[in-house]
């Protein structure tokens, strides 16, 4: 028991302590350990440190491995935040989640913290009542008070889990909803339905993506319209959205190419600080979204996020392209190739030029990449972009594991580690978490580790550097807002990888008389 | 400090033409909800606990938010199974700030996620199976996990498992205890049924199945922390003063909570609670079944916190009195400190708050310590009974919102144009575009703790940080 005035005061007006501070105080210190000795009740020092120390073996990785039902620490979300995030990048677009309503306010929640922005949303608000009759009238109730609210020009409805175990027809409900002038005949509710136990969130948004194109494109007479020389861009599910797209738009201005991006959330995840709330700004306009049906060409830059959208596009006689996150110099040479390509415009000199220089950055800094060996996980586009892209670098992708990853997906990877000899020493983890890749690293370790914020665990555990390059980035700011592909993107991907292994190297070197002979000024 | 606030505003009219762009049936709905804080009052004249409108966007969450994410979460030495489809564990994963001391992985799981992942043939033929499996996984892969609980998301009940008799066997099977939790999230109309659910589990599942532990030892001076979440540290900060004032505090519920601290609560001669809303069901069980007397305390600010101590202290002997005082003497200065440091910075500015259940009263003399004013408040998912505790710490003229939709909030703070917003993560940019200074009063804003006198230090350097840092002055071009 400590005594009144055993400590004293450590806090401090004109240096106030924080949690960062504070609870490393002696008071706080001598607190922790009377609770954990009198009333934990816990496991003793060193049994804890005897299992700690047997999580990191090959015996555990052969029964973390043997798993066949708990899954901890995925690297996926629910279909509906990926369906959410489609709708999003239309034009004054209100995304309307038929079901319960605490997983709108999780979907919101997680892409603020990613984007430091607001998030517009509804739910319909589905309780018991709702469970055993249905949720006609939450959803006839719901669009008309959306519509009256936040006087969306489009709504896209998306279902939770709830919804979807119980039937509720979204078509059926939407068509009596109009009937009852919940909204006028006329106004835009394209739908889907995003069952939660289906997939994830890149299958969210390819459903979410083909409801709202059926919704615009479903009229077959249009296709009987010649197509024009515009293309259609579609970017899927990506954090990097914000900067990805304005370097898509500033690349179509560069080569002279007329095209739509489908759900461009560029502008409406990034309105300015002006003393002016927009709940709706940017998006791809209705106009366009319709329009974009007699595109001569639809061009995916995230093959799993959008099979079934693809799938459709090719039914209505667009020529087809995919993608998987192209990142680097030659997925992005392929890009601009099946660019020019499609359009027949030519790749500009000024492009060029962006491609020699990113290979002279690469060139200066190789010696620090040559041979390191990464492991990246997250969705299954992005770790085949990043996967290409450090094999060109000369580092060695070693652990490539994603969640949503299928069988096909591993022998997709596995071609692109197969094509160069940095990938030798590679494998694809298909449905496996990220407490698979703690064994991984253990047991085979890595120089560094590629993925998002959810792997500070892992850096903590295995004293891995961890770099964040995808979605969700909840405890760096403003990533988002730089593109990752493009030439230029690549450039930013390459000096965020440098920066943190110089910051790594010279922590490493900083010990004085010690180890900071190697503490050089120039690297 | 005015003893009303809003004085002369029309904030009724205000109310009446912001509920104009309502259909009539939801404006008339969504009228019982808002209210302006009359003199005297007993509360705040407002409905609560019941169902969102559909469509309005509320800020409200769910039942399993409130027992994964708030009740059962924060214990520590538990594995939470998130039992259904992915998404729900994915989204609450480490989002609260519940703090904790432990082996992540090891002996502690706070910052993890499991789920069963449930796939459409576990929605067909029943989860049953696969969660008797995730058990035995779990058990073999972590074996100094305490306990297990299954939080069921919503098809669970939808489908028919019966997650109570695989709970049964298995905890036989296992040795440990395995509590389920019938928490879905279409359950009541808020987090609140979830904190209720989650309350009369830990009695059905822990009080009754298991006992105090073997070698604890009760004193004459123990007591519990109940409905404290430790966000950012809260707990410690509040223990710290229980501690000084010579009580020992036997329980965390349940930041920084451990199986232990629940079974051996039965133990405690007092139980104190902070977080009224979400855990007054155990504190009255408790109190009908061993007679354990419970008292709410407030550690927001120097006044609640010396009226807290003095309320906890006069519960025991002249020692513990005494020392009440002491500890009270013992911060003053600091305290006085930081009232002269802000003060004068922070002084007349007006606040208005929307929070969850205990907050939108709790933290109000707080910020009347620093001089500043609260001209609205409301909860996401309070009950009468809150209601009924607020007009104690707001002003007259107040605005009392209850399950604000974000329309109506957006619409109150352009209107009534406070200093700053205090309310959470989904709220803060919408405001901090407009220009506005704002805290997020959840998670502290990645700050804390808020809690005890250490905490209000900290509160009022981030509510100075908020107010008064130079970039709201750039909002405006100057062309």
């Amino acid at each position: 028991m400590t005594q009144v005035n055993e400590f004293p005061v450590s806090q401090n007006a004109d240096k106030v302590l924080d949690h960062f501070t504070l609870f490393r105080q002696p008071e706080y210190q001598a607190l922790f350990k009377r609770k954990k000795d009198e009333f934990e009740f816990g496991h003793s020092d060193e049994k804890v440190a005897e299992v700690s120390e047997w999580t990191k073996s090959e015996e555990y990785k052969a029964k973390n491995f043997a798993r066949e039902a708990v899954v901890i620490n995925p690297t996926k979300a629910c279909q509906p935040i990926g369906a959410m995030f489609a709708a999003q990048g239309f034009e004054g677009t209100l995304p309307f989640v038929h079901g319960s309503q605490g997983c709108v306010a999780y979907y919101r929640t997680h892409l603020t913290r990613h984007f430091k922005e607001p998030n517009s949303a509804v739910s319909s608000s589905m309780t018991e009542d709702a469970a055993v009759f249905g949720g006609l009238n939450n959803m006839i109730d719901g669009l008309a008070n959306a519509y009256s609210l936040y006087k969306p020009k489009m709504i896209a409805v998306l279902t939770t889990c709830m919804a979807e175990v119980i039937g509720d027809d979204l078509q059926g409900f939407i068509a009596n909803a109009k009937k009852k002038d919940s909204v006028p005949e006329e106004f835009p509710v394209p739908f889907a339905h995003t069952p939660a136990f289906v997939g994830s969130h890149i299958v969210g948004y390819d459903n979410m993506m083909k409801g709202i194109l059926t919704n615009f494109w479903g009229k077959s007479e249009d296709l009987e319209t010649p197509k024009t020389e515009k293309i259609n861009i579609i970017g899927g599910f990506d954090g990097y959205a914000v900067g990805n797209n304005r370097e898509l738009k500033r690349i179509f201005g560069l080569m002279g190419i007329d095209a739509t991006i489908l759900s461009d959330v560029s502008d409406v995840f990034d309105t300015p600080g002006d003393g002016e709330y927009r709940m709706y700004d940017g998006g791809t306009t209705l106009e366009e979204t319709k329009e974009a049906l007699h595109a001569k060409a639809t061009i995916s830059l995230q093959e799993y996020n959008t099979p079934q959208t693809l799938q459709f596009c090719k039914e209505k006689g667009q020529e087809v392209a995919k993608f998987n996150y192209p990142m680097g110099v030659a997925a992005t040479d392929e890009l601009l190739l099946k660019l020019a390509e499609i359009t027949g415009k030519a790749i500009p000199a000024s492009l060029k030029l962006e491609r020699g220089r990113l290979v002279d950055a690469i060139a200066d800094s190789h010696t620090h990449l040559h041979g390191k060996r990464f492991a990246v996980y997250g969705d299954p586009d992005f770790c085949l972009g990043m996967t290409r892209f450090l094999l060109e670098l000369g580092a060695e992708p070693v652990h490539i594991l994603s969640t949503s990853g299928s069988k096909k997906w591993e022998k997709q990877v596995q071609k692109v580690l197969d094509g160069s000899p940095f990938g030798k020493d590679g494998a694809a983890y298909g449905g496996k978490d990220l407490w698979h890749l703690r064994s991984l690293l253990f047991t085979d370790r890595v120089d560094y580790i590629i993925g998002n914020s959810y792997g500070k665990y892992l850096e903590r555990d295995t004293k891995i550097p961890l770099i964040r390059l995808t979605y969700p980035i909840f405890d760096r700011h403003h990533h988002h807002r730089y593109p990752v592909w493009g030439y230029q993107g690549a450039l930013n991907v390459l000096v965020r990888i440098l920066d943190r292994i110089f910051e790594d190297m010279d922590a490493n070197t900083s010990v004085v008389g010690v180890t900071d002979i190697s503490f050089d000024l120039v690297r | 400090m005015s003893l009303a606030v809003n004085k002369d505003l029309d904030v009724k009219g205000l109310v009446d033409k912001v509920l104009e762009a309502y259909p009539e049936k939801s404006r008339k709905r969504r009228a019982k909800h808002i209210n302006v804080l009359e003199a005297e009052a007993k509360d705040c004249g407002v409905k609560s606990n019941i169902k969102s409108i559909p469509g309005v966007m509320t800020i409200r969450g769910c039942a399993y938010a409130g027992s994964k994410g708030v009740v059962w979460g924060p214990i520590k030495d538990m594995i939470h199974i998130s039992h259904g489809p992915v998404g729900c564990g994915y989204y609450s994963w480490s989002g609260r700030r519940n703090y904790y001391i432990g082996d992540t992985g090891v002996d502690s799981f706070g910052t993890m996620h499991f789920t069963s992942d449930f796939q459409e043939k576990d929605i067909v033929f029943g989860g049953d199976k696969k969660l008797h499996k995730v058990i035995e996984e779990i058990n073999e892969l972590f074996p100094l996990a305490n306990g297990i609980s299954i939080q069921s998301e919503c098809p669970i009940g939808l489908i028919g498992d019966d997650i109570e008799a695989v709970a049964r066997l298995k905890s036989a099977e296992i040795g440990k205890p395995i509590v389920p939790v019938r928490c879905e999230g279409f359950r009541g109309v808020s987090q609140s049924l979830g904190h209720h659910i989650a309350n009369d589990c830990i009695r059905d599942w822990v009080f009754e199945k298991t006992s105090p532990v073997e070698g604890f030892e009760s004193t004459p001076y123990d007591v519990t922390i109940i409905g404290d979440y430790n966000i950012g540290g809260d707990a410690w900060a509040s223990r710290i003063l229980l501690e000084e004032i010579g009580l020992r505090v036997i329980a965390q519920w349940s930041g920084d909570g451990t199986l232990a601290e629940l079974e051996n609560t039965p133990k405690a001669k007092v139980n104190l609670i902070h977080c009224y809303r979400s855990m007054n069901y155990i504190a009255r069980h408790m109190e009908e079944k061993f007679n354990i007397p419970w008292v709410e305390y407030n550690f927001f600010g120097p006044s609640q916190i010396a009226e807290s101590l003095r309320k906890i202290a006069a519960l025991f002997d002249d020692k513990i009195k005494e020392n009440a005082e002491k500890v009270i003497a013992k911060y003053q200065p600091m305290v006085d400190a930081v009232i002269a440091k802000y003060k004068t910075r922070l002084e007349g500015k007006k606040v208005m708050i929307y929070v969850g259940g205990l907050r939108p009263r709790h933290v109000v003399d707080a910020y009347h310590d620093l001089g500043m004013d609260i001209i609205g408040t409301g909860y996401e998912f309070a009950h009468n009974d809150d209601y009924q505790r607020t007009p104690h710490y707001v002003k007259e003229g107040t605005l009392i919102y209850d399950d604000v939709t974000a329309f109506e909030l957006e619409k109150f703070v352009e209107e009534l144009r406070p200093d700053l917003v205090a309310s959470g993560i989904k709220e803060k940019y919408v405001f901090q575009k407009m220009g506005l200074p704002f805290r997020q009063m959840h998670s502290w804003d990645y700050s804390g703790p808020y809690h005890g006198y250490d905490g209000f230090a900290i509160f009022a350097r981030d509510m100075d940080m908020a107010i008064n840092n130079p970039v709201w002055n750039l909002t405006k071009a100057p062309f």
